[in-house]
C-alpha cells in the first residue's frame, strides 16, 4: 500500500436489514493496485459489503470511505470511478453486444464517438469483437460474463468490483475469465472480488478476508493463511469401502489433524512423503496422494470450526 | 436532469427495436375508433340530440384521453417492474453515477414520449375527422401529456411497491378499465347513478377528459380548466414522490 491512502477504508462497518445483521462491524483496507477478496459461504455478508462499497446500499453504521469519499454523500462521484460486475447479469438481452456497452457508457456521460472507440477496444480485450453486432440473448454464460466485465470497464475505473464473477460458469469459461482479470491486475487495476471458490481466490487475490456471519474470521494473503491455518502438505487416502476411523494419535504426532470426508480421509502433515509408508502399513488404503495444502484446506478447517452454510 | 436524459436514452434505444409496430397501430387505432364509435354508433346517438354536438365530436377527446391514460399506465407497469426484476436495467443504471430520481425521471420521460407520439397522431386524426372546433385545441397536446403523467407517475410507484406482477391484473381490471369506460369518455358522467358519479368525478381520467373536451370543442373556460390542471398535477407530484420512495426501497437498500 505504501504511503498512498487506501482506496477503500472500512472501520466498524455495519449493515442491518430490520432484525437481520448482514455485516456486523468489520474493518478492512484495500490499497491501490491490490487485488482483494472476500471469501465465505452464502449469507456471510460478502455481497452486502460489496453493495455498500458500490454505493447502492447505505451503511447502517461505522466508517466507510471509497476513493477517499463518503458513499453517503458522494455516491454519484464515487460510482463514476467504479466498475461493477454484479452477481446477476444486468445486460439487456434484446440489444446487441456493442449497444450494451455504448448505452452503459452513456450513463457515465461519455460521448458516442469516444464510446465507439472504447467499445471496439473492450470487445477485443474480452474476445467478443466478432460478436459485436449480435444480440446478447444467445451468448453463452461465459461470454455474457465477459461482456459484463467489458461494460464495467467502459469508464476506465480505478476500482473494479466483482461479485462472484465466475459462479455458474464451466471450467473453460472460468479460466478464460481469470485470464482477463489477471491481465487487468497486471495493468494496475485494483480488483475487489467476492467468491466462494478457493481456487479462484488463490488465483486472483493478493490478500483476502474470510467472512463468516457478518464478521471477518481470518485475514491475510493466500500463502499466509495456508501457513497459519493448515499444514504444509496433505495426504489424501481413499479406501475401497467405508474409510476406517482414524485418530491423530495413530501417527505419533506426525499428523496435525485428520479430516474425514465421505469419499476420502485427509491427513494434515508437514512431511507427506514420510507418512505414506506408515499409512499404507496401518490403514491399507486403496490409493494415496500427497499434495500441498491449498486454501480449500483452510476453508475446510474453518468449516469444521465455525462456518455453517 | 442531464442524468435523467442518460437513462431516457436507454429507453429510446430499446424502443427503436419495436417502434414500427407501435406506430402502425397508433395511427390505425384512432381511425378505427372514430369510425366505429363516432360515425357508426354516433348515427344512433345523434338522434337523441342530447349532447349539443355530433357524437363523433363528443367522443373524440374521450378516446384521446383514454389512449393517453392506457399508454401511460402500461408503460409504467410491466416495463418498470421488468427494469427492477427481469432485465434489471435499473440496477445497471444505479451502478453508474445515476441516482434513483434520474432512473425514475428517465423512464417517465420515455413514457411521456410514448403518450406524446400517440396523442399527436390522435389529434391529427381527430382534426381530419373534423371534430376540432377551436384553436384552443393546441393546448390539448400538453393536456394529454399531463393526463398521461398523472397515471405514469403513481403507477411507477405501484410497480416499485408490488412484489408480483399479478398486482397489475387488479390495477387494470378494477382501476384502469372502469376509468376507461365510466369517466366521461363515452357518455356524460352525469348519467351515472349517485354515489358512482362522485367516484367518477374523483378520477384523474374525468378531469383529463373534461379538460380535453373543453379544448377541442372550444367550450373550456379558464378557472375550471386550471382546476383540472391543478388536480392532475397533484397526481403527478404525489405519484413521483411515492415512486421515488418505493423504487429507493426496492433498489437501494
Amino acid at each position: 500500500m505504501g504511503s498512498q491512502a487506501p482506496l477503500i477504508h472500512a472501520r466498524g462497518l455495519v449493515k442491518r436489514f430490520g432484525d437481520l445483521t448482514a455485516v456486523a462491524g468489520i474493518d478492512f483496507e484495500v490499497g491501490r493496485g491490490e487485488s482483494f477478496g472476500f471469501l465465505g459461504p452464502n449469507g456471510a455478508g460478502k455481497s452486502s459489503t460489496m453493495r455498500m462499497i458500490g454505493c447502492v446500499s447505505p451503511r447502517t453504521g461505522g466508517e466507510l470511505s471509497v476513493l477517499g469519499l463518503d458513499p453517503d454523500h458522494d455516491g454519484p462521484a464515487i460510482r463514476a470511478r467504479l466498475g461493477v460486475v454484479p452477481q446477476q447479469d444486468t445486460l439487456d438481452m434484446e440489444l446487441t453486444v456493442r449497444e450494451n456497452i455504448v448505452i452503459y457508457g452513456r450513463y457515465f456521460g461519455l460521448s458516442r464517438r469516444e464510446l465507439k472507440a472504447r467499445a471496439d477496444r473492450l470487445l477485443e480485450f474480452v474476445q467478443l469483437d466478432e460478436r459485436a453486432g449480435s444480440r446478447v440473448e444467445p451468448l453463452s454464460g461465459g461470454m455474457k460474463r465477459r461482456l459484463t466485465i467489458a461494460r464495467a470497464l467502459v469508464n476506465e475505473p480505478e476500482l473494479l468490483l466483482l461479485d462472484e464473477p465466475t459462479t455458474g460458469l464451466d471450467p473453460q469459461a472460468r479460466h478464460a475469465l481469470w485470464d482477463r482479470l489477471v491481465r487487468l491486475k497486471q495493468q494496475g487495476t485494483t480488483l475487489v472480488l467476492t467468491t466462494h471458490y478457493m481456487d479462484e481466490a488463490e488465483q486472483l487475490c493478493d490478500r483476502l478476508v474470510i467472512m463468516d456471519r457478518g464478521t471477518i474470521a481470518e485475514e491475510g494473503s493466500p500463502a499466509e493463511l495456508i501457513r497459519r491455518l493448515s499444514t504444509r502438505e496433505v495426504v489424501e487416502l481413499r479406501f475401497a469401502g467405508e474409510p476406517p476411523a482414524i485418530e491423530e494419535s495413530t501417527f505419533n504426532g506426525a499428523v496435525a489433524r485428520v479430516e474425514a470426508l465421505p469419499d476420502r480421509v485427509l491427513l494434515y502433515t508437514d512431511d507427506g512423503d514420510a507418512l505414506v509408508p506408515v499409512a499404507h502399513e496401518r490403514l491399507h488404503p486403496q490409493s494415496v496422494l500427497v499434495r500441498r495444502s491449498t486454501l480449500e484446506d483452510v476453508f475446510l478447517r474453518l468449516t469444521g470450526r465455525m462456518l455453517v452454510d | 436532469m442531464t442524468y435523467a436524459f442518460r437513462a431516457y436514452e436507454y429507453w429510446l434505444a430499446s424502443y427503436r427495436r419495436v417502434w414500427r409496430g407501435t406506430i402502425f397501430s397508433t395511427i390505425l387505432n384512432p381511425v378505427l375508433y372514430l369510425s366505429a364509435l363516432g360515425v357508426g354508433l354516433g348515427k344512433l346517438v345523434n338522434r337523441g340530440h342530447q349532447l349539443g354536438v355530433p357524437y363523433l365530436h363528443y367522443v373524440a377527446p374521450g378516446i384521446l384521453a383514454s389512449t393517453a391514460m392506457l399508454i401511460a399506465a402500461f408503460e409504467s407497469a410491466w416495463p418498470v417492474m421488468g427494469a427492477i426484476r427481469w432485465t434489471r436495467q435499473f440496477h445497471a443504471m444505479l451502478a453508474t453515477p445515476l441516482r434513483v430520481r434520474d432512473v425514475l425521471l428517465g423512464h417517465q420521460l420515455y413514457a411521456l414520449t410514448r403518450v406524446g407520439i400517440a396523442s399527436a397522431i390522435y389529434l391529427v386524426v381527430i382534426a381530419a375527422f373534423g371534430a376540432i372546433h377551436s384553436w384552443l385545441a393546441v393546448f390539448a397536446f400538453p393536456a394529454a401529456l399531463l393526463l398521461g403523467w398523472s397515471f405514469s407517475a403513481p403507477i411507477a410507484g405501484l410497480s416499485g411497491w408490488l412484489n408480483r406482477e399479478e398486482g397489475f391484473n387488479a390495477l387494470f381490471r378494477f382501476g384502469v378499465t372502469p376509468m376507461f369506460l365510466f369517466s366521461g369518455t363515452f357518455f356524460p358522467v352525469s348519467r351515472l347513478p349517485q354515489g358512482i358519479r362522485e367516484i367518477a368525478y374523483a378520477t384523474p381520467t374525468w378531469h383529463g377528459v373534461d379538460l380535453l373536451r373543453g379544448l377541442t370543442l372550444g367550450t373550456a373556460s379558464l378557472l375550471p380548466s386550471l382546476g383540472h390542471v391543478a388536480y392532475l398535477a397533484a397526481w403527478v407530484g404525489g405519484g413521483l414522490w411515492w415512486a421515488r420512495r418505493t423504487l429507493t426501497r426496492r433498489l437501494v437498500s
